[in-house]
């Protein structure tokens, strides 16, 4: 399994390199200015200026190369030397956002928080509705229940979250009153009074998110219960004379998991990602928002820069996808 | 084994049906059958002819819905299995009853040791903690024959042979020490030498523990080496049943000496072709009103096609206690 992993990670370097060299012409190549956004009225020559302040005027792969350094030594050393009160890439150039000239990772620092806050809890929420209702939907198949948590699932499924959370937002904050409708970004946890406004106005975009995520989950994990109940061995475990509950929860969830698990990492980088549309309809300023501003002003250093962080995940979680997988099928041998 | 014993199974006119999409399928029709202690009863007939249906039928193996058991008694000992419910049911499971089935390939769970899989009934049935599970565990390993057990208890079922697999099974079977040991099909998935070694294994467990044992197969040969007692079914039903050397001996109904013509000799010339029945089993989508055998029977005659042959006894024992058969014809002439 180690050397697997280590195989893995080497060979996700190539991978990763090809893909930024995309992202970056990709992004490029899109038409705008990053001036687009500055008065009209400014001079021609100022603007020249300012462009070139920003070294938007290089030629894109001498950009591409710099970010590459930025990126892979400057930002992490720049932690480093955070951490350790050293100065080893002291004064170095790091990623500027040319929105707002600060370094692009102190933004994703200060908006991350908001979105693993708000889409993880959703997430989190959603795969605990998920898994029960799957288990029992598949264990009484064409029940009441199932029929139920079928239709559900549709719901989840094909009303989009702008929707479903303007209804909520309807619902629970203007007509019952009893969430807000925007979410504070302010807001600082100190007591418990706040604790429980913290608590309140993550619930409205959670609940969005959270029945779109179980939606997706519970019929992931349904159906694998539902493959694996009809196998043999469930049988065998039934003439053991196991209990019921041990036949479906240990016998066959144990099997029915691995795909589910399987499914549940690889969705986990779209936490990093944000959910921009919730985000916005809420009002939180996580990464979602902050990708969709970049885009408008044409930020190229803060769109490629996420879009890269992004692809990393989904490189990353693929790969503990793989091991989990290894981990949990004693058949599945990587060596 | 001596006639006067009680029997420790005793089954009378079992009836399991499924209820499908397409109507309702009687897969077992009056079945009546009993086994004594240690004997081997030996089931045979085609593939779909009941054999299977019939004995999860005992111990509630079936999922409901769709299969329906309808009408019977099931006697072990003194309890009647389809009265007792669900909860006692579970305890007669893997505790007086073992059951070992065809395919050793997809009987074990994939994701659990060997070791912990044997150990389950024992900790369940036997009020055993996990030390003393465990312990025992091992114990049946060497007993169903698998060298260096105490190691191969934390090894994974796709890490074993198929036959190992099935000595797995042999051995989670036999963990409470069973009064009743059912074997279905447990060799079918294997080759012919590994077989072999199977049959050899309950052979020599049998002479060891001294459980009864009904083995199903729709091979006749194999039944030859083992059986005390055999029964063969067709139909959902039973056609004929009789003590293993008489009814090799003299076989009366026309199905089971059209099985017996099936049999590859060992001494047989080279070439001799098997005879093969033509056609096709029946799918019982009635209780039957005729001979379920009639559309293949070579001596099947206007009263075949009017009432379904009770089982009749051919010599001066009961029905279902010697050599019994049911057909209208018989071999001397109606
Ligand atoms: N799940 C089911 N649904 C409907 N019919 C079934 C089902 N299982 C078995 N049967 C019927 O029962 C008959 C007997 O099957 P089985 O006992 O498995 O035969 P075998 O003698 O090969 O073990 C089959 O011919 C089939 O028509
Ligand atoms: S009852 Fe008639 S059809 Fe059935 S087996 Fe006997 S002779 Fe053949
Ligand atoms: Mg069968």
């Amino acid at each position: 399994m180690l050397t697997f992993t280590l195989r893995r990670l080497l060979l996700a370097i190539p991978i990763l390199l090809v893909i930024s060299l995309v992202i970056f012409l990709l992004v490029d190549l899109a038409p705008g200015s990053p001036m687009a956004e500055i008065p009209l009225t400014v001079p021609p020559d100022v603007r020249q200026k300012m462009i070139e302040a920003l070294g938007a005027d290089q030629p894109v792969f001498v950009r591409y190369l710099l970010w590459l350094k930025q990126f892979f030594w400057i930002e992490p050393m720049t932690l480093y030397d955070g951490w350790f009160g050293t100065s080893i890439v002291e004064g170095q150039q790091r990623i500027l956002s040319w929105q707002s000239r600060s370094p692009v990772f102190t933004i994703i620092g200060q908006r991350l928080p908001q979105t693993l806050i708000v889409v993880g809890t959703a997430y989190l929420v959603g795969i605990m509705i998920a898994l029960p209702i799957g288990i029992y939907s598949a264990y009484r198949q064409y029940s009441f229940f199932d029929q139920v948590g079928t239709l559900f699932a549709m719901i989840g499924f094909s009303v989009p979250t702008f929707f479903s959370g303007t209804l909520l937002i309807i619902i629970f904050a203007v007509w019952l009153g009893w969430f807000p409708t925007k979410y504070d970004t302010m807001l600082e946890v100190t007591d418990w009074q706040s604790f429980l406004q913290q608590v309140k106005q993550m619930a409205l975009p959670v609940m969005t998110l959270g029945l779109a995520n179980a939606a997706t989950i519970s019929r992931y994990m349904r159906s694998s219960m539902l493959d694996n109940m009809t196998m043999d061995y469930v049988r065998t475990a039934r003439a053991k004379g196991m209990d019921e509950k041990v036949v479906v929860l240990r016998h066959v969830l144990r099997n029915s998991l691995i795909p589910v698990v399987t499914v549940i990492a690889l969705g986990i980088p779209s936490i990093f990602g944000g959910a921009i549309i919730t985000e916005n309809l809420f009002g939180v300023n996580g990464i979602g928002a902050a990708l969709i501003g970049a885009i408008h002003a044409n930020d190229l250093p803060m769109v490629q820069t996420l879009a890269f962080i992004f692809a990393v995940l989904i490189v990353l979680f693929n790969l503990i996808a793989d091991i989990l997988y290894g981990l949990l099928d004693p058949r599945i041998r990587y060596d | 084994m001596p006639d006067g014993a009680l029997p420790v199974l005793d089954v009378r006119g079992l009836k399991t049906v499924f209820r499908t999409r397409g109507g309702e399928v009687h897969a077992v029709n009056s079945v009546s059958f009993m086994l004594r202690p240690g004997e081997l009863l030996g089931v045979v007939g085609e593939s779909g002819s009941g054999k299977s249906v019939t004995m999860m039928s005992l111990i509630g193996l079936l999922p409901s819905p769709p299969a329906e058991v309808r009408a019977g008694q099931v006697m072990l000992g003194d309890r009647d299995l389809l009265k007792i419910g669900p909860r006692a049911l579970q305890d007669v499971r893997g505790a007086k009853v073992g059951f070992v089935f065809q395919d050793p390939m997809t009987s074990l769970n994939p994701v659990f040791t060997v070791g912990s899989q044997i150990m389950e009934p024992l900790m369940r049935h036997m009020g055993m903690n996990r030390a003393e599970a465990r312990k025992r565990a091992t114990e049946l390993l060497a007993l169903v024959g698998i060298p260096d057990a105490q190691k191969r208890l934390k090894a994974y079922p796709h890490q074993f042979s198929g036959g190992m697999r099935q000595r797995v099974m042999i051995a989670i079977a036999l963990a409470c020490d069973p009064d009743v040991l059912i074997a279905d099909e447990p060799t079918t998935a294997l080759d012919v030498t590994i077989q072999a070694q199977i049959i050899e294994l309950v052979k020599d467990l049998r002479q060891k523990l001294g459980m009864a044992i009904i083995w199903i197969t729709h091979d006749l040969g194999v039944i030859a080496g083992i059986a005390d007692r055999v029964m063969v079914m067709y139909g959902g039903q039973v056609v004929e049943q009789a003590p293993v050397a008489e009814l090799f001996a003299d076989p009366r109904h026309p199905y089971t000496r059209a099985l017996l013509k099936t049999i590859p000799s060992l001494t047989g010339e080279r070439g001799a072709r098997l005879q093969v029945i033509e056609g096709q089993p029946p799918i019982m989508t009635a209780e039957p009103v005729a001979c379920p055998f009639r559309a293949r029977c070579a001596h099947a005659f206007a009263r075949c096609e009017a009432e379904n042959p009770q089982r009749r006894a051919v010599d001066d024992r009961p029905v279902g206690l010697g050599h019994d058969v049911a057909c209208h014809w018989s071999p001397e002439g109606v």
